[in-house]
């Protein structure tokens, strides 16, 4: 099992985190300036293409999902998945501190679970060793 | 907004969790395929490695999936309160990815591994409170 991850790693998911829980924020910004969409005013989607806001929150999503995927080709999902957790800790902090939410104590809470999760995980392997599966896939897919 | 009976609420919301297990599982195994991207992009370049992702069949597979999630989820979000659809769909998917990456990927998921998707769940659940 590989026990240790490389900086730039580390890096990819220290992306994978940021850019994710910055992009749903900045699109939630936009979204608040660009008002309630329903299935009266769906032109309104169109138009919100042209928000600023918008527009970096889509670029960031799309950086998100192309980091995503390179973890996953180097790490377990079940490694991946509570490791980037803490993107919902950056968009609570976020809430908090930048478009100026109430975090209640359940919510603090919520924050120290995850970080909890993701230091157990991150203490561990990243990745589990199929050789025979890996050779196959290997063939299979190249 | 909440006048759906619960059956078709949690119905909607199990079809959307379910089609994200299936999507990250699906590109998870594809990733695994193809190999660590970037001792790919040494070897073809970058353009070869996108396409060696785009032509993948488990990935595109994935992301179709995925793309039907993103569409569920906006129906789901039309009959369920976001406050329980949210945090009900973010738990179901990280409990069913780590069953689903133990049979169908073979992970090895130890103690360690369940106790965080434990914590993520929990947490997700407070974080909506």
């Amino acid at each position: 099992m590989k026990h240790a991850l490389r900086p730039s790693q580390y890096a990819i998911l220290l992306g994978v985190m940021l850019s994710a829980s910055i992009g749903d924020s900045f699109l939630k910004r936009g979204m608040e300036q660009i008002g309630a969409v329903n299935l009266h005013h769906l032109g309104l989607l169109w138009h919100a293409l042209f928000n600023p806001y918008v527009d970096i929150g889509i670029v960031l999503l799309i950086g998100f999902f192309s980091l995503y995927t390179t973890a996953l080709s180097w790490a377990d999902l079940t490694f991946v998945m509570p490791a980037t957790a803490f993107g919902y800790v950056v968009i609570a902090l976020m809430g908090r501190f930048w478009m100026h939410e109430h975090l209640s104590l359940w919510r603090w809470m919520g924050i120290v679970l995850i970080v909890t999760a993701v230091g157990f995980v991150a203490g561990g392997p990243s990745r589990t060793e199929h050789p025979k599966l890996d050779q196959m896939d290997a063939g299979a897919g190249r | 907004m909440t006048s759906s009976p619960p059956l078709h609420v949690w119905s909607a919301i199990l079809f959307v969790a379910t089609l994200a297990v299936m999507g990250e599982v699906m590109i998870a195994a594809g990733m695994r395929q193809l190999g660590d991207l970037d001792e790919l992009r040494s070897s073809r370049g970058l353009g070869g490695t996108i396409a060696a992702v785009l032509t993948n069949a488990r990935f595109v597979l994935g992301a179709l999936c995925m793309a039907l999630n993103f569409f569920s989820m906006l129906f789901a979000l039309s009959i369920a309160n976001l406050s329980l659809a949210g945090p009900a769909i973010a738990a179901l998917t990280y409990v069913g990815n780590a069953v689903a990456a133990k049979f169908f990927l073979r992970e090895h998921v130890d103690r360690r591994r369940w106790l965080a998707t434990l914590c993520v769940v929990l947490g997700v659940i407070l974080l909506s409170r």
